[in-house]
């Protein structure tokens, strides 16, 4: 009688649930535990709450939702790189017969996670914080165009965030690889929660991205200052327009599949299981349809952060932006017919295999045409290197590597024996981290400044860039030849002894990361101490080129007191070439949306759905599932949405601002 | 710093530079077997062909970056030059050369090293002949071992396995598990291991000795520890090989493979004098276990059924089919 009640009461959850055996997760809970609780009283100290929840958390300005979504990638960054480290640990130690510190039990868990959490939860959160702070200040606009809806979207995805970090505590995370192939994803080769938490935290977070995409492609289409035809957007923009078409088409797929294989463990239907007709190379096919557009959705953007630092730094105007946007645009449609490269060893025909393997070499020529723009902007150029310019350079070279060895990768015979090997492992670091994670550095020292009114210590950031440059070639060129040592991914020990050196420079390299990420963090952190020597009152600490540099530092809440009109694609540059003259009177109320807390109160109820769906709390699924359909209703007969700054308001901010600027 | 302590200080740095190199065994690089040498040297000559125009980007973006720095006032600067449609032809036109060249050897080489393609050869320079008779090796992935069943000898393995050297080998692989990668480095690429279906490999290994094979794809608890020993033996040692197996006198029957298929980590090597014949043919089918419903069966019976409502007669032939003789 009591067990029906507890279960109908918890599920599946139990006390046993909790790993309070396992030492390192009991270490792990008490560091965060009291971490958390550090914060936790330090804001209640501060009286800190009421201020966050205003004007941050319930906040609709896409300058602040895009800052928290860098904040919430900086923290998982913490989480993903912990698991790197470990991981990194395991192996250098697990030989002759070592079972190092990790049963597979654990092990397994850990490369899941740091799959997932440094795609879904830093990589993609960093570029949708970039595209969401920078794209309306680009185009000329006040906001997004669905603002509500951009705060319910970050809400979401930092849902999905909290739901993979439950299962560090409660259960346990999915032990299948970060994309959760079945069957060995399926219900009966992966009976535990583990899978359950992969699925509800992914689907939750890929609402919130969705939405993202299609309010970014709203607002760049429909938004766009008077006289920005698409082909005079600033390059960043346009990088972030196609990124946001691929998340558009591609993660409704990420939805279907996981839907299905949801299903499957739910509900016992078929889909993906070995038996009944079930076909797992469906799945496959799927999650790859989504995956290869998202590997895309993160590199786009940050090829479009490179395009704005290059030209800003080599003081010159961007080479070939027109082939630049060509390249963008054939990218973002090249990058749907590719995915079978995946699996080319799964026994597809020759001709398939070539023709998977052709598509994906045509995508390095649009490639290859944007690092040769590059080039040639520097050519010819005035080179400043303040920090964003180094990670750039470090990109450039950084970049062709991964890219060559990528297309090596394309080429189906050879991939048969580099398919899941630490050869592939060291591709794809090459690609996201010397790609995307050196153009989001770039990104937050190119517009930092913009976003808080001062710049960040280059000391500190020379120093992340040196580290995080050293620390990848130390920890990323090993893995190339273990590759080529025929050691495959995922394996948490080892029998031959020669392969040990290897894993140990590996391991030197991911602290020398450590002590890049250490340095990213003192570089804030002694920026903020320093801010007054690092103020900048211009708005335009860079002498850049686009249209976010012509207001203040921070942006007021408005953005532009009047809307710009655009006469060239480095509106600004032009601007200034053209003596602009700020105009000092004239203004008029300005039309804003209100904050709302629906968006943290919609997520906070899914993260109840999610962990009910979970461990099977039925009552609670119902609950939270009627509340979010109820919230959400109530939402919408909430008129009190919007108001107007007063045009007094507007001209005491630009006052404040004509007195900052030095005199003309 | 005196002369010699710095010669000593290099030679010992080229020595830390030069050891982990020297102990290490390329294996992808230094393969045994044909097919394995020929995609090595695809990855070299892939390698070469990028490398024309990956070093010059290298090469131009380190310059660039040199030359134009803020403090050459000397080199030209020119903020407004942006366009030269001469430049943009070549940028667009040499990956594309490359590319196209690299195209046609990923058409070609795709094609020839099909892991279904029978071999027509042996090594180079040397075409198959009628004199080699191939070797049929039936491969199960199990969790978390290798099961392998030789049809044309009578005997199975597990965790170990033989082939003599210059003798076509042909692989067909499934998996009675979730999915795993059939993958012997030194011998050729490697094959996924799927559960209800066959994937093939054909290969050939060229010089005797032991290798490592593994599976190469993750899949659970036991994964690092689902490994085996390939050997290539010289013919004499391959008949002492396959006698020692016989001798053994095991027998794997479907009850023995109901035992095996069982979950089990660091499964030692065993050998089977025999096995059942269907066995291999069941296992791909899954019904293996007595009474369970072989897939080909109710494939068979989906098709009879979509096919039973509009046309009768059909049905009526499906009705047979669905009863293959035993």
């Amino acid at each position: 009688m009591t067990a029906d009640w507890t279960s109908l009461l918890f599920g599946k959850l139990t006390l046993e649930a909790i790993p309070y055996h396992e030492p390192i997760l009991v270490v792990t809970f008490i560091g965060v535990a009291i971490g958390g609780l550090t914060v936790l009283g330090a804001l209640t100290y501060f009286r800190l709450w009421g201020y966050l929840w205003k004007e941050w958390f319930t906040s609709i300005d896409h300058k602040k939702i895009g800052i928290m979504y860098i904040v919430f990638a900086i923290i998982m960054l913490l989480r993903g790189f912990a698991d790197a480290l470990m991981m990194r640990f395991q192996q250098a130690i697990a030989f002759n017969g070592n079972e190092g510190y990790f049963p597979p039990h654990h092990y397994d868990q850990v490369f899941t996670a740091h799959g997932v959490i440094m795609i879904f939860f830093v990589a993609m959160p960093f570029v949708t914080g970039l595209m969401n702070f920078v794209v309306p200040l680009q185009i000329g606009a006040r906001d997004v165009s669905f603002p509500f809806l951009n705060n319910f979207s970050f809400w979401m995805t930092v849902a999905g965030g909290i739901i993979v970090m439950i299962s560090l505590f409660v259960g346990e995370f999915a032990k299948t690889g970060w994309l959760a192939y079945p069957p060995l994803s399926d219900i009966t080769y992966s009976p535990d929660v583990g899978v359950d938490y992969y699925i509800w935290g992914l689907q939750i977070a890929g609402i919130g991205t969705l939405l993202s995409g299609v309010n970014l492609i709203a607002t760049i289409l429909k938004m766009r200052a008077p006289g920005m035809s698409m082909m005079k957007m600033p390059i960043f923009t346009w990088t972030a327009f196609c990124t946001n078409i691929l998340i558009v088409a591609a993660f409704p797929v990420l939805t279907a599949v996981l839907a299905l294989l949801t299903l499957d463990r739910y509900v016992g239907t078929h889909f993906f299981t070995n038996t009944d007709g079930g076909s797992a190379m469906l799945y496959v096919n799927l999650i790859w349809i989504w995956g290869h557009p998202e590997v895309y959705i993160l590199v786009l953007p940050v090829f479009g952060v490179f395009s704005e630092v290059v030209s800003t730094f080599a003081r010159k105007r961007l080479f070939g932006y027109t082939s630049m946007v060509y390249a963008t645009v054939v990218i973002t449609i090249l990058s749907y017919i590719v995915w079978l490269h995946h699996f080319f060893t799964m026994g597809s025909g020759a001709s398939v295999n070539s023709f998977f393997g052709i598509t994906t070499m045509i995508i390095s020529i649009p490639t290859g045409a944007k690092m040769f723009n590059w080039l040639f902007t520097m050519y010819h150029g005035r080179i400043k290197y303040e920090v964003s310019m180094l990670w750039t350079i470090g990109f450039m070279v950084t970049f062709v590597i991964g890219g060559m060895t990528g297309v090596l990768l394309a080429v189906p015979p050879a991939d048969f024996v580099l398919h899941n090997s630490l050869f592939l492992i060291a591709h794809f670091h090459n690609v996201i981290i010397g790609g995307v994670v050196f153009g989001v550095f770039a990104g937050i020292n190119f517009w930092f400044p913009k976003a808080f009114g001062f710049r960040l210590n280059a000391f500190w950031g020379k120093m992340s860039f040196w580290f995080w440059l050293i620390g990848f070639y130390f920890a990323f060129m090993p893995l190339y030849v273990l590759g080529l040592m025929g050691v495959t991914r995922r394996m948490n020990q080892f029998d031959d002894p020669s392969l040990q050196i290897w894993f140990i420079i590996a391991a030197f390299g991911a602290f020398l990361i450590l002590l890049g990420i250490g340095s990213f963090i003192i570089q804030i952190l002694y920026s903020i101490w320093k801010r007054d020597e690092l103020r900048d009152e211009t708005g335009d600490p860079w002498n850049a080129r686009t249209l976010e540099w012509s207001t203040s530092s921070p942006p007021p809440a408005y953005n532009f007191a009047f809307t710009p009109v655009v006469h060239d694609v480095d509106e600004w540059w032009f601007m200034k070439q053209n003596g602009y003259k700020r105009p000092l009177s004239g203004f008029i109320p300005i039309h804003m949306p209100k904050n709302t807390g629906t968006g943290a109160i919609l997520a906070g109820l899914s993260v109840a759905f999610g962990f009910a769906m979970v461990w099977h709390i039925w009552w609670l699924a119902l609950v939270s599932f009627v509340a979010i359909i109820g919230k959400t209703i109530h939402h919408t007969f909430n008129y009190n949405r919007d108001f107007y700054i007063p045009a007094e308001e507007v001209a005491a901010v630009e006052a404040r601002r004509t007195q900052m600027l030095p005199a003309e | 710093m005196r002369p010699e302590t710095k010669m000593f200080s290099k030679a010992a740095l080229v020595a830390a530079l030069a050891l982990p190199l020297a102990s290490c065994n390329m294996v992808v690089m230094s393969p045994s077997g044909d097919i394995a040498a020929q995609q090595r040297d695809l990855i070299v000559i892939s390698t070469v062909l990028m490398l024309l125009i990956v070093v010059p980007v290298i090469f131009l973006t380190l310059f660039f970056a040199w030359r134009y720095r803020q403090s050459n006032t000397t080199a030209k600067y020119d903020p407004e030059w942006h366009h030269s449609t001469r430049l943009e032809v070549v940028i667009w036109s040499a990956p594309l050369a490359i590319i196209i060249a690299l195209g046609a050897i990923t058409w070609i080489s795709t094609h020839t090293l099909d892991p279904y393609r029978p071999l027509e050869r042996i090594a180079e320079g040397q075409p198959l002949s009628a004199g080699h008779k191939p070797l049929t090796v039936e491969v199960v992935a199990l969790d978390w071992k290798w099961l392998f069943i030789y049809p044309e000898l009578g005997i199975a393995s597990v965790n170990e396995l033989a082939a003599p050297v210059d003798t076509p080998i042909r692989f067909k692989i499934t998996s009675a598990t979730v999915m795993n990668s059939f993958y012997i480095p030194a011998l050729a690429g490697q094959i996924y291991a799927m559960a209800g279906m066959e994937t093939k490999l054909h290969a050939v290994i060229n010089k005797p000795g032991e290798f490592e094979g593994f599976s190469a794809n993750y899949s659970g608890a036991g994964f690092s520890h689902m490994r085996f020993k390939f050997h290539g033996f010289d013919q004499a040692g391959f008949d002492k090989w396959v006698a020692d197996v016989k001798a053994g006198g095991a027998t794997l029957d479907r009850a023995t493979y109901m035992q095996l298929e069982k979950p089990s980590i660091k499964e030692p090597v065993r050998h089977y004098a025999s096995t059942d014949a269907s066995l291999y043919s069941k296992i791909v089918d899954m019904c293996v276990e007595p009474g369970k419903m072989c897939m080909s069966e109710m494939m068979a019976m989906d098709k009879g059924l979509i096919c039973r409502i509009p046309e009768p007669t059909t049905a009526a032939r499906e009705e047979k089919a669905i009863r293959p003789a035993t």
